[in-house]
């Protein structure tokens, strides 16, 4: 094949000068990429409009690596300086690109948060089932009785039901995809990006080198089968439905939330109007 | 009242309009009359329901230490506020009371007072009880003398909630002849 | 030649006139008046009412106020709106400055220009939420981890609550740190005259916006005279990167190089140290031939001057003031100066562990006693003590 056709039409957005990333071979963090990087192409927003915001973690490297205005911020705190990025300029597009860990421990209560707000952002989580940067920790997200080197014995704990958090917070579109639903996964990506409002999208991922070896699970090539096989794609599931407690329970997949309602900004607009009339210095619409 | 600085109290129970008049004082004071003024109030739990005080330093220059110490002037609008505070009362300063609402009997007391029913003028004379914190205003501006009566009307049209500028100060002129009439004036 | 753009407060957010209001709500306006346009906060005694003015006239202004789930949260969304081009600011008090600590590190690190405003009570812990006290001002220079400098301020009276709040933003935005504003209750909750002047006499720094083109333009090169990097915002086509790893000047992480480390963490100092005298600013009353000299800052200091008056009045004692404004960094060839002609310093403060006064020491290396006058908050020093203090210091 000429090297032309095998030119990657992600390449626009990587910072190629950063190149070699960090992720271990096989990681599904850089699949993700992959596809977001597809979806942003796809979805005609103006690329020097789209600002990515990331935590700590292995998949907190993304906005490094993406040649967008990019923000690497604190551990878990990604969700929160989305909000002000987005609400000092309305007219940016901000993406939230993190781990499970980032955005749902420590970051939990910024998730659920701007869920409720409606804060007009687009939440990508790679959900790895447990902290990948740091080692291989047990996560909220780690299956029940799974082994972590913070539960060596396995994880006495439940699992968060990330989209059925998302959802019963107030988020306007929910979705989940495994990182072998590449193609389902960018078109989900297309409209999470295009969505007014809330959004999050899941991504179950593998971390070969420790959620997998540790718990011999394998290797990422036996995780993709596992997620093919596994995986059942039901559109507008009932999230409440679609928790992962255990590693052997079916993953329900697809796109499950998508209603309209006003965003923050839609409303603060509206009430202050209301309120002042003229008054009102409208901001941003 | 020639010294510098002069310390005042005001101290009833919430609902009394109580910072308000500390407010409209210290305003009257510094903005209008062009001195300085420096209002404190107690905050945290004594500021919830119960007790409310007040306190207001007037000085012609900066007022530095900014606390009421030793009050030359105290108003006092309830019985508890009475007790509590007038122990720390100037010996040579002014007492300011709701006569209605503060008994003195078996207090012998040493320092000017002046004794006005606030609450109930604010009711019969002026038909709102809650502009007795503004008659107490006017009662305050004839007996002490500090303030000039305009530089206080002044203050209270600009404090006051918009619409009930008019009440209020009818209210304050209620309380500042009054307070006339007991001078002898 | 570093370039520092001064032009006028925009009319918007300026209250022209003489109000009578409290220190907290004169912070607000001093910050409307600096063009802060965008506030995080969370509700905490005895801050709130900053915030709560905010809400209220931001809208009239144009900008916009967010109330956060959290202090942590409040202190990263800030940093979201700086870089978004918008000047901005959080309030808060001890508890909720103890939980910040890791975002002032991050605006550190990043050189995002924005004001921490901290109106202190007294601690450990919950402490005294309706008290003043002056206990954080160690933590406000060094809480987040790491080496870092940044600039303390603090204000005596409403009055200076609006016009130094002033300068915390525009020192912000020259020195590309974030400013901690260090009032304290008593300041807060004090209602006196403040005058706010017309906008056009109200100075303010523009951001040090870089005239560079994508392309030429590096995150983190340094002015070579003031070591200040020149600025972007998102949404302008400079698909620029900001992390709180050790970074390169293209802002690209480089946390296993030392000596990158190690440039950029002096540089962060540096940018404080090399241009401190720009950045001084103190008052003196009767120094020029005083005995005995008070140091000291904010409530405190003002307390002091009652407390001198009553030495000069009772005891005839010749005591000068020396008041610090910013009160970090500190003008050391000044203090020096003075400490070799007075027998001994006295520095009240609203804490015990003489956090400012163990700093008054290591500059004044022993050329005269410096006597720490601590005080543990919960009140204001009773100038009784300090004329106390000052009469023990003479003999
Ligand atoms: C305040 C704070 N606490 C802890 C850490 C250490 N830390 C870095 S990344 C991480 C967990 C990351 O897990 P996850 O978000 O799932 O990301 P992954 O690496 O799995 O992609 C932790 C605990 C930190 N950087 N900051
Ligand atoms: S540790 Fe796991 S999550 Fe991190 S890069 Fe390696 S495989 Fe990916
Ligand atoms: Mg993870």
């Amino acid at each position: 094949m000429s090297t032309t056709l095998r030119e990657n039409p992600v390449e626009q957005f990587l910072r190629t000068d950063r190149m070699p990333h960090i992720w271990c071979p096989g990681c599904g963090i850089g699949t993700s990429v992959n596809c977001f990087a597809r979806a942003v192409l796809e979805c005609g927003i103006d690329l020097d409009k789209l600002c990515i915001v990331s935590g700590i973690g292995c998949t907190g490297r993304v906005a490094g690596y993406l040649r967008l205005d990019s923000f690497h911020t604190t551990h878990g705190r990604a969700i929160p300086f989305a909000t002000g990025l987005k609400l000092a300029n309305p007219d940016l597009h901000v993406v939230v690109y993190s781990g499970d860990g980032d955005l749902a421990a420590i970051g939990g209560n910024h998730l659920i948060h701007a869920a409720r707000r409606n804060i007009d952002i687009t939440v990508i989580c790679v959900n790895n089932f447990n902290y990948g940067m740091t080692g291989g920790q047990v996560a909220p997200t780690t299956h029940h009785e799974k082994v972590a080197t913070t539960t060596p014995y396995g994880d006495p704990e439940y699992p968060f039901n990330l989209p059925d958090l998302a959802a019963s917070c107030g988020a306007v579109f929910v979705a989940r995809w495994t990182t072998y639903h590449v193609v389902q996964l960018t078109k989900t990506l297309v409209k999470a990006l295009n969505k007014k409002g809330f959004s999050f999208v899941e991504i179950l991922a593998p971390c070969p080198t420790l959620y997998l070896r540790r718990n011999k699970l394998g290797t990422s090539v036996d995780l993709m089968k596992y997620f093919k096989e596994k995986s059942v794609i039901k559109h507008g599931a009932n999230t409440k439905e679609v928790g992962l407690e255990t590693y052997d329970k079916e993953i329900i997949v697809g796109e499950f939330v998508d209603i309209d309602k006003p965003d923050y900004l839609d409303n603060y607009n509206e009430i202050m109007k209301k309120r002042l009339g003229d008054k009102f210095q409208p901001w941003g619409r | 009242m020639a010294a510098d600085r002069v310390e005042i109290r005001l101290a009833g129970f919430g609902g009394q309009g109580i910072i308000m008049m500390g407010y409209v004082i210290g305003k009257a004071y510094s903005i209008f009359e062009g001195y300085e003024a420096t209002l404190t109030q107690s905050f945290g739990p004594e500021a919830r329901g119960g007790a409310c005080s007040a306190q207001v330093v007037l000085s012609k220059d900066k007022v530095l230490y900014p606390y009421v110490v030793q009050p030359d002037i105290f108003v006092a609008m309830s019985q508890e506020a009475f007790t509590k505070y007038y122990p720390t009362l100037k010996k040579d300063g002014i007492l300011i009371i709701e006569e209605e609402l503060v008994d003195l009997s078996g207090v012998d007391i040493t320092q000017k007072l002046f004794k006005i029913p606030a609450t109930r003028f604010a009711e019969e004379k002026v038909g709102r009880r809650l502009t007795l914190n503004i008659v107490m205003c006017g009662f305050f501006t004839a007996v002490t003398g500090l303030i000039s009566r305009d530089a206080m009307r002044k203050a209270v049209e600009d404090t006051v909630p918009s619409g009930t500028e008019e009440l209020n100060l009818k209210a304050f002129d209620v309380g500042y002849e009054y307070g006339q009439q007991v001078l002898g004036k | 030649m570093a370039e520092i753009k001064w032009t006028t407060a925009d009319p918007k957010g300026v209250l022209t006139g003489a109000h009578y209001i409290d220190g907290n709500h004169a912070a607000c306006e001093g910050a409307l008046a600096a063009g802060c346009r965008f506030a995080a906060g969370y509700p905490i005694t005895p801050s709130t009412e900053v915030v709560e003015r905010f809400a209220a006239r931001i809208p009239l202004v144009g900008g916009m106020f967010i109330q956060m789930e959290d202090e942590i949260a409040s202190s990263i969304c800030l940093q979201g709106a700086v870089w978004a081009g918008l000047k901005a600011m959080t309030v808060t008090s001890g508890p909720g400055f103890s939980l910040m600590m890791e975002h002032i590190g991050f605006a550190a690190m990043t050189e995002t220009p924005c004001v921490f405003v901290n109106v202190q009570r007294g601690g450990p812990s919950t402490g005294t939420p309706t008290l003043p006290a002056q206990g954080d001002m160690q933590q406000a220079r060094w809480g987040s981890h790491g080496d870092y400098e940044t600039i303390l301020i603090s204000p005596s009276s409403p009055q200076e609550c609006f016009e130094f709040i002033i300068d915390a933003f525009n020192l912000a935005e020259i020195y590309r740190v974030p400013v901690m504003f260090m009032m304290d209750e008593c300041v807060g909750h004090m209602t006196e005259k403040v005058v706010i002047p017309e906008p056009e006499k109200i100075k303010v720094v523009e951001r040090r916006w870089t005239d560079k083109k994508p392309g030429e333009y590096l995150p983190y090169q340094p002015d070579p005279e003031d070591l200040v990097p020149y600025m972007v915002k998102a949404g302008d086509g400079y698909r620029f990167h900001i992390t709180g790893l050790t970074h390169d000047e293209r802002g690209y992480p480089a946390a296993t190089d030392v000596e990158i480390h190690n440039n950029l963490v002096r540089r962060l100092c540096e940018k404080i140290t090399k241009n401190a005298h720009k950045i001084w600013k103190w008052e003196e009353k009767d120094t020029d031939d005083c005995d005995i000299l008070i140091l000291s800052y904010g409530i405190s200091a003002r307390v002091a001057l009652r407390g001198i008056e009553l030495a000069k009045e009772r005891k005839g004692i010749k005591v000068g003031l020396f008041r610090l404004i910013v009160v970090w960094p500190m003008p050391e060839q000044r203090i020096i100066e003075l400490a070799e002609k007075v027998k001994a310093i006295i520095v009240p403060e609203l804490n015990i562990r003489a956090q400012v006064a163990r700093e008054i020491e290591r500059i004044v290396k022993g050329r005269c006693p410096v006597i720490p006058l601590g005080h543990a908050g919960a009140g204001v020093h009773n100038p009784e003590d300090i004329y106390n203090a000052i009469v023990e210091a003479a003999k």
